[in-house]
C-alpha cells in the first residue's frame, strides 16, 4: 500500500470516529434534551429561544469544537516536542511549558483581557511569551551537559513547572479575586462555550501551529538520528528546531489561552497512536491533530456527564488518565534508556 | 581524478567547547582519496578520526585549509548536495523512536528531493536495492529495537547507500559489535566496494579491521598525519609503537596475506603523544 493510500484511510478511519464522538457529545449533557429535539435545534429548525436551540448550539456544539480543537493542538505539539527533544515523555505539559503558557495568561487576564475578539489576540500573545519564556528556562536548565537526556529534562520541566505554578499563585493572591472568577476552574482546563469570534481566531492559530508542524514531518523523521546525522543529511538543522519550536509553543500557547492548560493529551495520545500506527511522522501528526480531538472530546463528555448536573474540570480527567500512564510508559517502554 | 581531497586542513575547537574535554586540533592534513578506493584513517583516540569527519560534512568548518570533493570545494555544496556526495554512517546510534528498517533506509532519500511530503516510487525502489545490497531486505518491516546489533548495523549502511552517495564514511563501524559481526561487516564493505565500486572512508581504531579491509591507511597522531601509504607500510611497529605508545608486533595473516597487529601487553616503547591520550567520550 502506498504510504499516501495509508494516511488517508488513516485520517478517514479516524475522522469516522471523530464524526460519531461529537454527535454523541451533541445528545449527551445534563439538560435532559429528546434526540428528535436536538436533531431538529441542529437543522434549524427549533424555534430562536427554545431551549433546544439554546442548549444545542449556543453551548454544547462551540464546547464540542473547543475539545477538538485543543485535543488537536495538544497532541500535535506533543509529537512535536517529542521529536525535538527526541524524547518520548516529552509534552506541553511535563515539560513545563503549559505552566508557563498559564502565567502570561494570568498576567494578561490581571490587565482585564478576555475572550473578546481583540482581547483574545492579546491574552493568546502573553500565552505564547509565557511559553517561549519556560522553554527557554527548561532548555538553558537542561543543556548543561551534552544533549538532552530525559531525565534532566523531565527534571527541567518539573522544576519550571513548579516555579510556575507559584508564581501563577503569587498573581492571584495579589489581585482581587472577583476579576479572576474563573480562573481557578480555568487553570484545571476548562472547555466552557468559547465565543464564536475567539474561537475562530483559536481555530486559525492551531491550524498555523498544525501547518509548521506538518509540512516539516519528514524533517522530524530525520531528528530523531541526531543532530550530526540531520546535519548530514541536508537538513538545516537550526532552522527547523526554531520552526517546530515555535509551532509548537504557539499550539501549547494558544490551547492554554482559549481553555486552560490541560495536561498529558500530548502524550496520551501521540503514544497510543505510535502503537497503532507506528513512528513515521508524516502519518503520526496529522494523526495526532484528529485523534487528540477524539481523546479531549470523549475526556470532555465525561467529565460533564460522570457527576451531573455538576461537571468536572476535563483536565481532571485527562490527568487521571495521564499520570498512570505516564508511570506505566517510564517503567516499561523506556526503562532501558534510563 | 581524486574523489576527495584534504589540502592543509586545520582545525581547533573553541575554547568554549573545551568543557567538554575536547581541547583538540587537527593540523596541516593533507590527503586524497580516489575513486573505487577503501582508505583507512587510524590512529588513537583524540587524534582527530571522528573530528575529520565532522570537517567532511560540514558539521564544522575548516579553521584554515580546504576540503575538496570532485574538485568542488565543500563550502561551495550546499547540505543537499552535500549529503548526495557523502554519505556517514555513524556510531551504534539507536532513534528513541521505534522506526522500522525500511523507515530508516528510507530517511536515506531525504536530500534526493527534500521537498517531497512521501518518497517517490524510484525512491522507494532504490531503498529497496541498498536493503538488498546489506541483507536486510527481508527485515524491512522490523523495528530497529529488535534487531541484534549486526543487523541494527547493516541497516544503517542501508540508510547511506540510500543515499546514492560517492563516498560512504564509516565512523568505528565494528564498535560494540561481536567478532562475528566484525567479520560481517569487514566482508560487506569490500564485497559493496568490489561490486557496487563504492568509495569508502573507514574512520576506526581498530587497527586489524583496517589492515584487513583498505587499500591504503591514514595514521593519525595528535592531530597531525604520521604516516600514509599501504596497510603493509603504515602498520610498522615502530612506528605504530611511538604513536601508541605501547609495543606491538606485526604479523601476517597467513590466509588473506594482510598485516596483523598484536598487542605484547607490555608498555616498554617509547611514549610519543601521551598529551593526547585523553580519554574522550563520543557522542552516544
Amino acid at each position: 500500500m502506498s504510504p499516501m493510500r495509508r494516511l488517508v484511510l488513516v485520517l478517514g478511519a479516524l475522522t469516522g470516529v471523530l464524526v460519531l464522538a461529537a454527535a454523541a457529545a451533541l445528545f449527551l449533557g445534563s439538560a435532559q434534551l429528546s434526540p428528535s429535539a436536538v436533531i431538529s435545534a441542529v437543522a434549524g429548525r427549533a424555534a430562536p429561544e427554545s431551549v433546544e436551540r439554546v442548549v444545542t448550539l449556543s453551548i454544547r456544539l462551540p464546547r464540542i469544537a473547543a475539545a477538538v480543537l485543543a485535543g488537536g493542538a495538544l497532541a500535535v505539539a506533543g509529537v512535536a516536542f517529542q521529536a525535538l527533544t527526541r524524547n518520548p515523555l516529552a509534552e506541553p505539559s511535563v515539560l513545563g511549558i503549559s505552566a508557563g503558557a498559564a502565567f502570561g495568561v494570568v498576567i494578561g487576564q490581571s490587565f482585564g483581557l478576555g475572550l473578546t475578539l481583540r482581547e483574545a489576540v492579546g491574552l493568546t500573545a502573553f500565552a505564547f511569551a509565557g511559553a517561549l519564556v519556560a522553554a527557554g528556562a527548561v532548555y538553558l536548565i537542561a543543556a548543561v551537559g551534552r544533549g538532552l537526556s530525559i531525565q534532566t529534562l523531565l527534571l527541567a520541566g518539573v522544576i519550571v513547572g513548579i516555579f510556575f505554578s507559584a508564581a501563577i499563585t503569587v498573581v492571584i493572591s495579589l489581585l482581587d479575586f472577583n476579576r479572576l472568577g474563573g480562573v481557578v476552574h480555568w487553570l484545571l482546563g476548562n472547555l466552557a462555550p468559547i465565543p464564536p469570534g475567539a474561537l475562530g481566531l483559536f481555530a486559525i492559530l492551531s491550524a498555523l501551529g498544525f501547518g509548521l508542524v506538518v509540512t516539516h514531518a519528514r524533517e522530524l523523521n530525520l531528528m530523531a538520528l541526531g543532530e550530526e546525522a540531520l546535519l548530514q543529511l541536508g537538513v538545516a538543522a537550526d532552522r527547523l528546531k526554531l520552526t517546530i519550536f515555535l509551532g509548537a509553543a504557539l499550539l501549547t500557547a494558544s490551547v492554554v489561552a482559549f481553555v486552560g492548560p490541560i495536561g498529558f493529551v500530548g502524550l496520551i495520545v501521540p503514544h497510543v497512536l505510535r502503537i497503532l500506527l507506528g513512528s513515521d511522522n508524516r502519518l503520526l501528526v496529522p494523526a495526532a491533530l484528529v485523534g487528540g480531538g477524539i481523546f479531549l472530546l470523549l475526556a470532555d463528555t465525561l467529565a460533564r456527564s460522570i457527576v451531573a448536573p455538576a461537571e468536572l474540570s476535563v483536565g481532571v480527567i485527562t490527568s487521571f488518565c495521564g499520570a498512570p500512564f505516564f508511570i506505566y510508559l517510564l517503567r516499561t517502554r523506556y526503562r532501558a534508556n534510563l | 581524478m581524486t574523489l576527495a581531497e584534504f589540502r592543509n586542513v586545520s582545525f581547533a575547537y573553541p575554547a568554549a567547547e573545551e568543557r567538554r574535554a575536547r581541547p583538540f586540533a587537527l593540523a596541516d592534513l593533507s590527503f586524497e582519496i580516489a575513486p573505487g578506493e577503501i582508505v583507512g584513517v587510524i590512529g588513537p583516540n583524540s587524534s582527530g578520526k571522528t573530528t575529520l569527519i565532522r570537517l567532511l560534512t560540514r558539521v564544522l568548518e575548516p579553521a584554515s585549509g580546504e576540503i575538496r570533493l570532485e574538485g568542488v570545494p565543500v563550502r561551495r555544496l550546499s547540505r543537499t548536495d552535500l549529503a548526495r556526495r557523502v554519505a556517514v554512517v555513524p556510531q551504534g546510534i539507536l532513534p528513541q523512536f521505534p522506526f522500522t528498517v525500511g523507515e530508516l533506509a528510507l530517511m536515506g532519500r531525504y536530500p534526493h528531493d527534500p521537498g517531497r511530503y512521501f518518497e517517490s516510487p524510484r525512491d522507494r525502489s532504490v531503498a529497496r536495492a541498498a536493503m538488498e545490497a546489506t541483507g536486510v531486505l527481508e527485515l524491512a518491516d522490523m523495528p530497529l529495537e529488535h534487531l541484534s546489533g549486526g543487523e541494527r548495523q547493516r541497516a544503517v549502511i542501508a540508510r547511506a547507500l540510500a543515499q546514492e552517495p560517492r563516498l560512504l564514511v564509516l565512523d568505528e563501524p565494528t564498535a560494540h559489535l561481536d567478532l562475528r559481526y566484525q567479520v560481517e561487516a569487514a566482508a560487506l564493505l569490500r564485497r559493496l566496494n568490489r561490486e557496487r565500486g563504492t568509495t569508502v572512508l573507514l574512520v576506526s581504531h581498530d587497527l586489524n579491521l583496517a589492515a584487513e579491509v583498505c587499500d591504503r591507511l591514514v595514521l593519525l597522531n595528535g592531530g597531525r598525519v604520521a604516516a600514509i601509504g599501504g596497510p603493509e607500510a603504515v602498520l610498522d611497529e615502530t612506528l605504530l609503537a611511538a604513536v601508541f605508545g605501547c609495543a606491538v608486533v606485526v604479523d601476517k595473516n597467513e590466509t588473506t596475506r594482510r598485516p596483523v597487529v598484536r598487542l605484547t601487553w607490555r608498555i616498554d616503547a617509547p611514549s610519543a603523544g601521551s598529551a593526547d591520550r585523553r580519554e574522550v567520550r563520543e557522542t552516544k
